[in-house]
């Protein structure tokens, strides 16, 4: 007994001798000796789940926001940037917590949290603290409501589902849709809503409609079968991928073959380990980010990211890494220094963020409203020989 | 024919169900414990059976085997270092263990394997087509339902007919008369843990082709689910744990189609509860009236 | 003074230290946090450490006390945060004095906690063991989905609520007038919360939490409690009620947990069900087999001590729920480890009786 015990407690001091390791070289602060006098180094931290269910979302985001505090360090210019990024879990204590980390540390922007509930939470105390904060992909529309600081990067909700409908009623006319969501989840009911509403307006014949949660997410089988026999023809699905790949897989099994239409969640699916992309074929979606996109910046992005971690970005990482170019984009326009504290760069900042205009990897000339919401263009994407091609090209 | 095809597909989760149901009771018949980390140690058998074909390209049979070799490692391991020093402790001290194990397991796993959810290739494709088509059975539902059966008949066979299965109902009954007739109570329960793990990883892969999707969050809910399922069935009870698991599957299926998708795991739980107030030591249970 | 407190009876002696000492630690946090010398991130944590504290006490009433294994204490929890986040956004106009609403939510979210309870507790209590176990973690999953299918609104009219079973509706539904707020968003959960909740009234919960359970403990009802635990059909035959001593131990650890929840849901302005799944209510179970099963000291050090360990962790960023439980692993071995207690009793500690 006392021999595993203190074989465990080795365990525990080596794992943490290795976790210490990894820690050093984690802090991505710019070269120290370059730093000249007009050079400002910002503290920027990041939150987002990076253990627990939703951690691919969260890992996702702290790594794209990396890459482009990296990018913007090594290329020297006067705003750099010190990167801090920690672990919410995607509940709205721990982020709370996160925040009040980061805050310890000394945070003077932020970008993130990743999920909704965890920024409306956090989306409180940065109001009454006048901290920026800059969401890269919560998309509630009560996260940009907690107040005039707090922006998104990512579409809203009811921006995707007015969308959808409004492209599904002019290019499919007469389709009969049913629409599987998530009823457990801020952005899946959100985007539903919205879509319910538009779809009536525009006449869109919705014929069935069926919900999943969290801990029902792995079979799909009824629902499909019950689209199918309400004679749907088109599957809209306002969810993430990763749902989506078993409701295409179970549709496959089920020999059920209905037009599938996503929104931006559903980007990712093709790069998912084990994905056979013949099931996706004819696949509809709107996203703003595409990592086949043929343009430099993408495949720089692209390439760095599969470098350093082994996978193809998603587009939470790629809204991230648009984030710190918008936060180092607004830090410029309104000539904020290091040395001023997080409140003062707030007050600049608001003051600026209605006024600039960012391109990025997930759209061009992106502007905000004073309410704190994105505008930027979807695009539709149809699926074709496992790539995204324009519908009408 | 939409009934048979909602019943087709609850007949086949109320399989998996069973298998890992299976275990779980495996484990408490004889060691008395919730096993917490059962659910995991099915993610971890999808894991490593994922590996073995996707990486390495093996037909399904050897991944299979493959990872019920891991499950079985990971299983007795598991027993020794976290369960077995705790023999004499509360119960309760052990459940907690078991939850500190299942935790250890998703957060190795996500280290190891990375968030991102993996899709898992299907060890059999297509589906069996009754009534002209309008009746469409995946051939991994069968597969499930199958496998489900044998696993069944031969534990059964396994714990009336053998010399081992003999001790563990023997340790089940009574550990310190089993130990004072000569049976070896520590290495009895060591191997129930090897076969509890073992089948873990059957369910393990079963589960992933029929639900093709592979975090490693996979295996709580429905190792909750199939804990319900074999206390529904009368917990210790290895055809109760089946028909536990196939009620359960087939409730959640009926309750979705026809009461509401939002509250299909209530209506479950809900008639859980019923069965246990009307019969309080499940289906086919043994009600042990106690001795004054 | 010391003579006193050793001919008090040893239980005694142990209470007021108890009181004390959260007392004390009361003082200091809140001494530290005024003068601005606590970091933000352990200021940020001492209203859900309070809340965390509560419901191992109350949980410990259950599992240490009264002996039945309750897998669904959050439920409980999630009831009070709920009903106890509506009371206040209703009450948002009529009673502008924070305090004063914060008071208000935490009786309402105990009363619907106790209701909720009582409804629970008289099927379940009959049941034995695990089998006992398994329907409080049913009715846990229960409770969380149903909250996920409500849809609360106020506005002048008072309080409109529906009950979304087919997933179809929404906020829109409520048809609420101009100025109406919508408090509960079905499984959005509660969004835009007023953040009234204060340490001070931490510390009052934790307080009251203690005087109710340790009284009860000490009282002839809690010796009846602890009889029933210890050999039910002995009890039984000296004629004691085990229904209602058994359901007055789960009501009141259900009404403590209520109170609780509506301080924690009233500390974020976003809260969801799921937040209170089966993983909170394990999480509370484990402050209190660790702290020691009816040990009441023992679940308050647990619970401050597990709530800060992961934030304690962040410096191993990737491993830090590795960290966690293996921690947790460990700490079960060596608490449980028969050498390492037979090493603490020599210190003349006279080690709890624990009730299995």
């Amino acid at each position: 007994m006392k021999r595993v015990f203190a074989f465990a407690v080795a365990a525990v001091m080596a794992l943490s001798l290795v976790a210490c390791g990894s820690k050093t070289e984690q802090p991505s602060a710019p070269a120290t000796n370059e730093t000249s006098d007009s050079v400002q180094v910002f503290k920027l931290g990041s939150i987002g789940p990076l253990t627990g269910g939703a951690a691919i979302y969260g890992q996702s985001v702290i790594n794209g926001a990396k890459i482009a505090v990296d990018e913007i360090n090594a290329a020297g210019g006067n705003i750099q940037f010190e990167f801090n990024g920690q672990d919410d879990e995607a509940d709205g204590e721990k982020s709370v917590n996160a925040y009040n980390t980061l805050m310890d540390w000394g945070m003077q922007v932020m970008v993130g949290p990743t999920t909704t509930g965890a920024s409306i939470a956090v989306g409180a105390q940065a109001a009454a603290d006048r901290t920026i904060m800059l969401t890269p992909s919560a998309s509630g529309t009560d996260v940009i409501a907690a107040g005039d600081n707090v922006f998104q990067v990512c579409f809203t909700d009811p921006n995707q589902g007015v969308g959808s409908a409004d492209y599904i009623a002019e290019n499919m006319a007469g389709a009969k849709v049913a629409v599987i969501y998530k009823n457990d989840d801020a952005y899946s009911q959100g985007i539903r809503d919205t879509f319910i509403t538009e779809s009536g307006a525009k006449g869109v014949d919705v014929v069935y409609e069926g919900t999943f949660t969290e801990d029902t997410q792995t079979d799909f089988s009824v629902q499909l079968a019950a689209a199918q026999s309400a004679g749907a023809d088109l599957v809209f699905l306002p969810i993430y991928y990763q749902p989506a790949s078993v409701i295409l897989n179970q549709a496959n099994q089920m020999g059920y073959a209905p037009t599938f239409f996503g929104v931006d969640g559903m980007d990712g699916i093709l790069t998912m380990e084990g994905f056979d992309t013949s099931l996706a074929e004819g696949v509809m979606l709107l996203t703003p980010f595409s990592a086949d996109a043929p343009d430099e910046r993408t495949q720089n992005f692209v390439k760095t990211y599969q470098a350093q971690h082994g996978e193809i970005p998603n587009q939470f990482a790629a809204d991230a890494y648009d984030g710190v170019y918008i936060m180092k984009a607004a830090l410029e326009a309104a000539g904020c220094t290091a040395d001023m504290s997080a409140a003062d760069i707030c007050e600049a900042v608001v003051a600026v963020m209605t006024q600039i205009s960012v391109d990025g990897l997930t759209g061009q000339n992106m502007t905000w409203a004073a309410t704190g919401e994105v505008s930027k263009a979807p695009m539709a994407v149809v699926i074709e020989n496992g790539a995204y091609v324009l519908p009408n090209a | 024919m939409e009934f048979l095809s909602y019943l087709i597909s609850g007949i086949s989760l109320g399989s998996v169900y069973a298998i890992i149901a299976l275990g779980y009771t495996m484990v408490y018949g004889i060691a008395k414990m919730l096993n917490f980390a059962h659910g995991d140690v099915i993610m971890i058998g999808g894991y490593v059976s994922f590996c073995a074909m996707f990486y390495l390209g093996l037909p399904p049979v050897v991944a299979t085997l493959l990872a019920v070799l891991a499950c079985t490692a990971l299983g007795i391991i598991i027993e020794r270092l976290a369960y077995k020093p705790l023999r004499s402790a509360p119960s309760l001290a052990v459940l907690i263990t078991a939850i500190g194990v299942s935790y250890f397991l998703q957060n190795s796993a996500l280290l190891i394997w990375k968030a991102a959810a993996k899709v898992y290739p299907p060890v059999i494709d297509g589906s069996a087509q009754l009534f002209d088509g309008q009746l469409k059975i995946p051939y991994i539902s069968i597969l499930t339902v199958f496998a489900c059966l044998i696993i069944m008949a031969a534990l059964s066979l396994f714990v009336s007919k053998t010399k081992m299965g003999k001790a563990m109902r023997a340790c089940s009954e009574d550990k310190g008369a089993a130990q004072l007739m000569g049976i070896n109570v520590d290495a009895t329960i060591s191997i129930t843990f090897a076969i509890g793990s073992a089948l873990a990883a059957i369910a393990g892969v079963l589960m992933c082709s029929a639900y093709p999707s592979l975090m490693p969050t996979t295996g709580s809910m429905p190792g909750i689910k199939a804990f319900t399922a074999a206390v529904f069935g009368g917990i210790g009870s290895i055809p109760g744990a089946f028909l536990g698991g196939l009620l359960l599957g087939i409730i959640e299926s009926m309750a979705k189609a026809y009461i509401s998708t939002n509250l299909a795991n209530s209506i479950v739980f809900a008639v859980l509860i019923v069965v246990l107030l009307v019969k309080p030591a499940g289906l086919l249970g043994k009600y042990v009236p106690e001795k004054v | 003074m010391s003579a006193k407190l050793k001919r008090m009876k040893s239980h005694t002696r142990v209470n007021l230290l108890t009181y004390l000492g959260v007392t004390v630690l009361f003082v200091v946090m809140f001494y530290l946090q005024s003068a601005g010398m606590l970091k933000r991130s352990m200021a940020g944590m001492l209203i859900p450490i309070c809340c965390y504290m509560s419901m191992a006490v109350s949980l410990n009433l259950t599992v240490g006390i009264l002996g039945e294994l309750s897998l669904g204490h959050a439920g409980f929890m999630s009831v009070g945060a709920f009903s106890g986040i509506i009371a206040a956004s209703c009450l948002q106009t009529a009673i502008p004095a924070a305090g004063l609403r914060l008071v208000i939510a935490m009786v309402v979210g105990a009363l619907f906690a106790t209701i909720t309870g009582f409804v629970v507790g008289t099927p379940v209590l009959r049941l034995r063991g695990d089998y006992l176990a398994i329907v409080t973690l049913a009715f846990g999953e229960i409770i969380k989905e149903l909250i996920n299918c409500l849809i609360v609104g106020t506005d002048e009219k008072g309080l409109h609520m529906i009950f979304n079973v087919s997933g179809a509706k929404t906020v829109e539904d409520l048809h609420l007038k101009d100025g109406g707020v919508a408090i509960i968003k079905g499984a959005q959960g509660a969004v835009g919360t007023q953040t009234i909740a204060t340490f001070f009234a931490g510390y009052v919960l934790v307080m009251i939490t203690l005087l109710i359970v340790l009284n009860l403990k000490h009282s002839r009802a809690g010796r009846a409690i602890m009889a029933l635990r210890d050999n039910r059909i002995a009890t039984e035959s000296i004629g004691i009620n085990v229904t209602k001593y058994k359901l007055m131990a789960f009501v009141t650890s259900a009404a403590l947990a209520g109170a609780a929840g509506a301080l924690y849901g009233l500390n974020f302005s976003s809260l969801q069900a799921t937040k209170f799944n089966f993983n909170t209510s394990i999480l509370i179970l484990v402050f209190v087999v660790l702290g020691g099963l009816g040990n009441v000291w023992g679940s308050l050090v647990a619970a401050a001590a597990l709530t800060i360990l992961p934030e304690a962790l962040r410096e191993f960023s990737d491993y830090r729920m590795l960290v966690y439980a293996i921690v947790l692993i460990l700490v079960m071995l060596a608490t449980n480890n028969p050498k390492l207690k037979v090493f603490f009793s020599r210190f003349g500690k006279k080690s709890e009786k624990e009730g299995n």
